[in-house]
């Protein structure tokens, strides 16, 4: 048995590296039938539970290196080669401080704040599919249950925000709330084009459906649709908000808020938090990458050898490395600014392209020759128009110069 | 996994109905919203173990997403946040039981006495999403049009109550209606002399 057990986990390691169906089986058959749910199980979890904190590691580093380049500096490079063992000095830095808790506090719900906001984030990466074979749970609401296990952070937010006893943590909370809470409705509604197009909620079905060519290279991808171009578009700016990313990240705002609801955090549970607002920008990445960029399939014919995982985290690494560019480049908003743009400019142009996906849908049926030329022009003008129209008027009378400095230049 | 299913319904039930009598009973406002936000989870367990995925997911989207966060900030924008020194059984509380029984007798009489008692649990128990889908816009496309139309008139008439914020000074308005968050956010050009 020990022996069945053994063959049945070298199968799975190279089923999975090659991308073939059913990795999990031989092993599973090698064990008892009480066993099998669970094992099944762990199996599924592990790889999420060490691939992503490894990556959020990874990440730390590459941010750190990538706007030290961006602001024409060095960044990190003292603790190893280029500064590569820089994330094992921090977490050992941060598991080692003391975990101060304010003698006010409300000590339970203080202590439950980052427990509460970690967990959700990590059962969001249950529906992802990692790879043609690797899905954790094909689950019929797939799309639902992420924004709702999502939706949970919020709470957490305010859990850590009202139970320091610190009116910047409260004013820091409440002003993250407002922002997740805005910035959620243009999230969830730019997805509801996806799911309309492809009349499922399951996240497998929706990467099915992005399969194929158009002319032998395009691939069928939502983000090469006139509707997909905005939606994605739309979906990146609001999860940059969700994930309280630059230019977004007013509850962090360490200059002004002293980083809102974290201020009273230290030590591990400060690490906590800030793991998993990283864990939900992946799994946030991961999304986009399954609802518009085609989830794990490859950009070209030729190139269908390459194992399916490698172009999902590619995808991902790669929207990734847009946030840190994004957080490099673009100063940060006023609060403001964040919930007009959020109300005023996000949401109608987000239920605009719930129109511009029906149009697309329903002028399929035109077939004289240069309807993909019509259709295109069509949806371009119904979303371009409003987004024109949107912010000219926005900016109202505002007149917009470049800026002087008085004493920088 | 069916010889679990009996203990994962005890465990849900428990944890519910504990965090529903401290909902009630703790003496600060804030715990009980917290606690109500896990009862609410704990009812969103409940509809998942009896199949219904699309309610138990929509029930954690709209309760612990936003009803739970609505709830926090109505205690916080109305109620300052230290406790109150006041005893937790309200002096009225035979009158109240006696109240939440009459409610609970008629809602009863009212469920058994109607077409629904009578009608047997229908055959196929694990509905999708999309006949789901189908059905709210066949069968049931005028109750949801009019509970679309009640929610709409509700947050008109949200809007209309923060509007006058000038004269009546903060109200409790929901906040995740965008337009009282601008007006307090930006303050308002002075009037020309």
């Amino acid at each position: 048995m020990i022996g069945n057990i053994f063959t049945g986990l070298i199968v799975m390691i190279w089923r999975v590296l090659t991308d073939q169906p059913n990795p999990k089986g031989d092993l599973l058959a090698a064990l008892p039938e009480a066993m099998r749910p669970f094992v099944s199980v762990v199996l599924s979890i592990s790889p999420i539970m060490m691939i992503f904190p490894g990556l959020f590691a990874a990440t730390t580093w590459i941010e750190r290196k990538g706007l030290g380049r961006i602001q024409n500096r060095m960044g990190p490079n003292r603790v190893g080669p280029y500064g590569w063992f820089q994330p094992v000095a921090d977490g050992l830095k941060m598991l080692t401080k003391e975990d101060i808790v304010p003698r006010t506090a409300d000590k339970l719900v203080h202590f439950l704040a980052p427990v509460i906001l970690l967990v959700p984030t990590l059962l969001a990466y249950a529906v992802l599919p990692y790879g043609a074979n690797l899905v954790p749970i094909n689950l019929d609401a797939g799309i639902l249950f992420f924004f709702a296990v999502g939706a949970s952070t919020e709470l957490s937010v305010f859990m850590a925000g009202w139970s320091s006893r610190n009116k910047y943590s409260l004013l820091g909370a409440m002003r993250a709330i407002a922002q997740m809470i805005s910035y959620e409705i243009p999230l969830i509604i730019s997805s509801v084009t996806v799911i309309m197009i492809t009349g499922s909620l399951s996240l497998v079905d929706i990467v099915d459906r992005q399969a194929g060519y158009a002319f032998g290279f395009i691939p069928h991808w939502h983000v090469f649709k006139p509707w997909g171009l905005a939606g994605f578009v739309i979906f990146l700016i609001a999860s940059l908000a969700e994930s309280n990313r630059s230019p977004f990240d007013i509850p962090e705002a360490e200059s002004e808020l002293i980083a809102g609801h974290l201020t009273e955090y230290s030590g591990f549970k400060y690490a906590l938090f800030f793991l998993s607002e990283y864990l939900g920008m992946f799994a946030m990445c991961g999304l986009a990458a399954t609802l518009f960029l085609g989830g794990w399939r490859a950009p070209l014919p030729i190139l269908e050898w390459v194992p399916s995982y490698v172009w999902f985290m590619g995808k991902l690494i790669a929207l990734v490395l847009v946030f840190i560019w994004v957080r490099g480049t673009v100063p940060r908003l006023r609060v403001d600014q964040l919930l007009n743009f959020a109300w005023k400019f996000m949401l109608p142009l987000a239920l605009l392209n719930l129109l511009v996906a029906a149009v697309w849908h329903y002028t399929a049926v035109w077939n004289f020759p240069t309807a993909l030329i019509w259709r295109w022009l069509l949806c371009a003008l119904l979303i371009g128009v409003p987004y024109v129209c949107l912010g000219r008027g926005l900016t109202g009378t505002k007149k917009l110069t470049r800026r002087v400095y008085r004493f920088a230049e | 996994m069916s010889h679990i299913t009996p203990i994962a319904f005890a465990i849900i039930t428990a944890l519910t109905l504990v965090s529903a009598i401290a909902a009630m009973s703790l003496r600060h406002l804030v715990h009980c919203a917290l606690c109500l936000a896990v009862t609410l989870a704990g009812i969103a367990a409940l509809y998942l173990q009896l199949g219904a995925a699309f309610v138990g997911w929509a029930q954690i989207l709209v309760y612990i997403g936003a009803v739970a966060i609505l709830i926090v900030f109505a205690i916080l924008l109305t109620r300052s946040s230290e406790a109150e020194p006041r005893p937790i059984l309200s002096p009225y509380w035979g009158v109240g039981i006696a109240i939440a029984v009459l409610v609970f007798g008629v809602l009863a009489k009212a469920i058994f006495s109607s077409s629904l008692a009578g009608r047997l649990p229908p055959e196929k128990a694990d509905p999708t999403v999309r006949e789901i889908g189908n059905q709210l816009m066949t069968g049931y496309v005028l109750p949801l049009e009019v509970i679309g139309l009640l929610l709409t008139a509700a947050a008109i008439g949200a809007v209309i109550i923060a509007m006058k914020d000038s004269t009546s000074g903060r109200l409790a308005s929901p906040p995740i209606v965008p337009e009282p968050a601008q007006k307090n956010a930006r303050p308002e050009t002075p009037p020309a002399h």
